[in-house]
C-alpha cells in the first residue's frame, strides 16, 4: 500500500487492496450489528478528513477552518429537516453540498490570495465567525442547546432511517464510496499532478504559466462542497446538529485524525479517523484526561519521529521487509 | 448623555485593561514568530501555567501577591526552556504543518495535565486587601485591581520597548528578525539568541496569565478558548514588532468589551469579521513588513 502521490507517472489502475476498506465495512456491518451506529460516524469522518486530505496533503493548504463547511453543511441539513420541512434526505445532501461548497468558493476566493500565518489565521477566523453564527442565531439554529427533531423521510422513499442504524450505515458507504472514486479520479488526473506541483514550489508552477489561484480555489470549493456533504451525513444519521461541528476544536480534531492515518495519501484518511473514533470510544469515556493526554502525546510523537502517519509506519515496514525477502 | 459618558470611560478602563492583559501574553509569541517564523499554537499553555502557578501558590501556600507574580514569571519561562530545547529546536526546520501539528499536541496533553492535577473548576483569584476595592481617579472610581493591571503592565511595555530597542541583546534580536542569515554570518548565536528570547516571551505570556487570572478565567480550557484572540493580536498587529501587537491587542480588548457592553447579541463575531477584514486589506498585518 504505497503513497498515493498522483501525478502524471502513476499508474491510475485499481489495485485490489484499494477495495480493503469497502469490503472490511461490508464485514462489519454484517459481523458487528451492534457497532453500527459507531461505524457510520468512522465512515463519515473518513469522507470529511478525505475532503481535508484533497487541499492539505494534495494542494498542501493548511487550515484549522474545515469544520466551518462540515458545519454548514449540518447546519443546513439539519434546518430544512427540522424547520423548513424538507426532509427527502437526498435533496438534503445536494443543498448541503451546495452550502459546503458556496461557502467554500465565496471564502476561498478571499482567503487564497494569503499564504502562511495570514491563511492559517483567516481560516480560524471563518469557522469562528460560523460558530458564533450558529451560537447566536438561536430562532434558526437552537444555538447552545443544538438542533434536535431533524426529521429525515426514507430515502427515495424506500429505505427508511430504522433503529439500529443499518440504512445510515450503507447510506454512508455509498456516499464514501461515490466520493472515494471521485477524489481518486481527481488525484490522478492532470489536475491532481498540478496540485502536486502547487504544494511542492508554488512559485514554479507560477513560472510555467499554471493558473495558481484559480487551481487553488477549485480544488478548496471541491474539498468544501465534499465537507458539506459530510456535514449532512452526520445531521441525518444522529437527526440532531450541536455547535459542537463547527469551530477550531472540531477543525483542529479533523486535522489530528488525518496527520494520525498520513497526510497525502489517499488511504490515511480512511486509516486515521477509524483508529481515531474506536480508540475514542473505549477510552475516552473511562479515562477523558488520559484520553486527551494520549492523542497529545501520540500526535508529538507522530510529528517528531513517524511524519507519515500510521500509513507511513506500514510502507517503512513493507519496504524494509521486501528488502529482506 | 451623562449615562452614556459614564459607560464610555468605564469602557474604554476596562478594554484597556484586556488589551494591556492581552498584550503582555501575546507580544511573545509575535517576537518569537517573526524570529523563528514557528507558528506556536500552543502560547497560551504558558500563559495558563502562569494563571494555574499564581493562583496555586497564593492559595495554597500563601505566598505574597507579588512574589507569586514573580514565581509564575520565572517559572514559566525556565520551564519553556525545557519545552524549547527538547522539542521546539527540532522543529525549526520543518514545515508548517508540523509545527502546527506538534503545538496543537502540546495543547491536548497541557489541558490533560491541568485537568488531573487542578480539576474542571475555575481557579479563583485570593488578591491582597490593598489591590481589592475602588480606587479614585479624577473624581470616579474604578476597581484598584484593574488600574494596577494597567500600571503594572505599562511599566512592562516600557521596560520591554527600553530592552529590545536600547539593549545590546535587543540590537540582536532586531538583526536577527530582519535577516537571520546576515545575523548569523556576523556571529550573532541565533541559536543561543532564540532559546533567550523565548524564555523571555514565555515569561510574560506565564506573568500575563497570572496577571489577568482574574480577567480570563484560569481553567483547563484556557489554551483552547484563548487562543483565537492570542493569534489575533499577532496577526493584526504583524510578526516580529513591539508596537504592532500592541496597538492590536489594545483594539481588540477595548472593541471586544465594548461589544460586549452594548452588543452582546453578536458577541464575538464582530471581532472575528473585523479580524478578517485587516488581513484581507493587510496580509501581514497593521504594522507588519508587507509581503515579507
Amino acid at each position: 500500500m504505497s503513497a498515493h502521490a498522483g501525478g502524471y507517472g502513476a499508474v491510475p489502475r485499481i489495485r485490489w487492496i484499494e477495495g480493503l476498506p469497502f469490503v472490511l465495512a461490508l464485514a462489519a456491518f454484517f459481523l458487528l450489528p451492534e457497532y453500527l451506529s459507531l461505524g457510520a460516524r468512522i465512515l463519515i469522518y473518513i469522507l470529511y478528513a478525505l475532503s481535508l486530505d484533497l487541499i492539505l496533503g494534495y494542494a498542501g493548504i493548511i487550515t484549522l477552518g474545515h469544520s466551518a463547511y462540515f458545519g454548514a453543511g449540518a447546519y443546513v441539513a439539519g434546518i430544512l429537516g427540522a424547520r423548513l420541512g424538507v426532509t427527502d434526505p437526498l435533496v438534503q445532501l445536494v443543498a448541503a453540498a451546495a452550502a459546503g461548497g458556496l461557502l467554500g468558493i465565496a471564502t476561498g476566493a478571499i482567503i487564497l490570495r494569503t499564504r502562511a500565518l495570514t491563511l492559517l489565521m483567516l481560516t480560524l477566523a471563518i469557522t469562528s465567525v460560523c460558530l458564533e453564527i450558529a451560537n447566536k442565531a438561536t430562532p434558526i439554529t437552537g444555538g447552545a442547546d443544538g438542533l434536535s427533531g431533524v426529521v429525515v423521510a426514507p430515502i427515495l422513499g424506500l429505505f427508511r432511517f430504522d433503529l439500529f442504524g443499518k440504512t445510515a450505515f450503507l447510506y454512508c458507504l455509498v456516499a464514501l464510496l461515490l466520493a472515494w472514486w471521485g477524489a481518486r479520479r481527481l488525484i490522478y488526473s492532470p489536475f491532481g499532478a498540478s496540485l502536486a506541483g502547487l504544494r511542492e514550489n508554488a512559485a514554479r508552477m507560477h513560472a510555467i504559466g499554471a493558473p495558481v489561484y484559480w487551481r487553488l480555489v477549485l480544488v478548496y470549493t471541491i474539498s468544501t462542497t465534499l465537507a458539506g456533504v459530510a456535514g449532512a451525513l452526520i445531521t441525518q444519521t444522529n437527526q440532531f446538529v450541536g455547535l459542537n461541528v463547527l469551530g477550531f476544536e472540531a477543525g483542529g480534531e479533523l486535522l489530528v485524525m488525518l496527520v494520525l492515518g498520513g497526510v497525502g495519501r489517499l488511504y490515511g484518511a480512511f486509516v486515521g479517523p477509524l483508529v481515531y473514533l474506536v480508540a475514542q470510544d473505549f477510552l475516552a469515556k473511562q479515562f477523558p484526561e488520559y484520553w486527551y493526554l494520549g492523542i497529545g502525546a501520540m500526535l508529538i510523537v507522530v510529528v517528531m519521529f513517524a511524519r507519515g502517519g500510521i500509513l507511513g509506519i506500514v510502507d517503512a515496514v513493507v519496504r524494509r521487509l521486501r528488502r529482506r525477502a | 448623555m451623562e449615562g452614556f459618558l459614564s459607560s464610555l470611560v468605564s469602557v474604554a478602563f476596562h478594554g484597556t485593561a484586556f488589551g494591556m492583559i492581552l498584550y503582555v501574553i501575546s507580544v511573545g509569541l509575535s517576537v518569537t514568530m517573526g524570529l523563528m517564523g514557528f507558528a506556536n499554537l500552543a502560547h497560551g499553555v504558558f500563559a495558563m501555567a502562569g494563571g494555574y502557578v499564581l493562583t496555586s501558590m497564593i492559595s495554597r501556600y500563601g505566598v505574597p501577591f507579588p512574589l507569586a507574580l514573580a514565581i509564575a514569571f520565572a517559572t514559566v519561562g525556565a520551564g519553556s526552556v525545557v519545552l524549547e530545547r527538547l522539542l521546539y529546536s527540532r522543529l525549526y526546520t520543518a514545515g508548517d504543518l508540523e509545527q502546527v501539528m506538534f503545538t496543537i499536541g502540546l495543547i491536548f496533553v497541557a489541558v490533560a495535565v491541568a485537568r488531573m492535577i487542578f480539576g474542571t473548576l475555575q481557579q479563583p483569584v485570593l488578591l491582597p486587601a490593598y489591590l481589592t476595592g475602588q480606587f479614585p481617579l479624577l473624581g470616579r472610581d474604578f476597581p484598584t485591581y484593574r488600574v494596577f493591571i494597567i500600571a503594572f503592565s505599562a511599566v512592562m511595555v516600557g521596560i520591554l520597548w527600553f530592552g529590545v530597542e536600547r539593549t545590546r541583546w535587543g540590537a540582536m534580536v532586531r538583526a536577527a528578525v530582519d535577516n537571520r542569515g546576515m545575523a548569523q554570518s556576523i556571529g550573532i548565536d541565533t541559536r543561543r539568541l532564540f532559546t533567550l528570547t523565548f524564555a523571555l516571551g514565555s515569561g510574560l505570556a506565564g506573568l500575563g496569565g497570572a496577571l489577568g487570572a482574574e480577567i480570563i478565567a484560569i481553567q483547563p480550557t484556557y489554551p483552547f478558548e484563548n487562543l483565537v484572540y492570542f493569534l489575533i493580536v499577532v496577526a493584526v498587529g504583524g510578526l516580529g514588532t513591539l508596537r504592532g501587537p500592541f496597538v492590536a491587542a489594545l483594539l481588540i480588548g477595548i472593541a471586544d468589551t465594548a461589544i460586549k457592553y452594548w452588543y452582546p447579541q453578536y458577541g464575538a463575531f464582530l471581532i472575528y469579521v473585523a479580524t478578517i477584514a485587516v488581513l484581507l486589506w493587510r496580509p501581514a498585518g497593521l504594522f507588519g513588513r508587507q509581503h515579507a
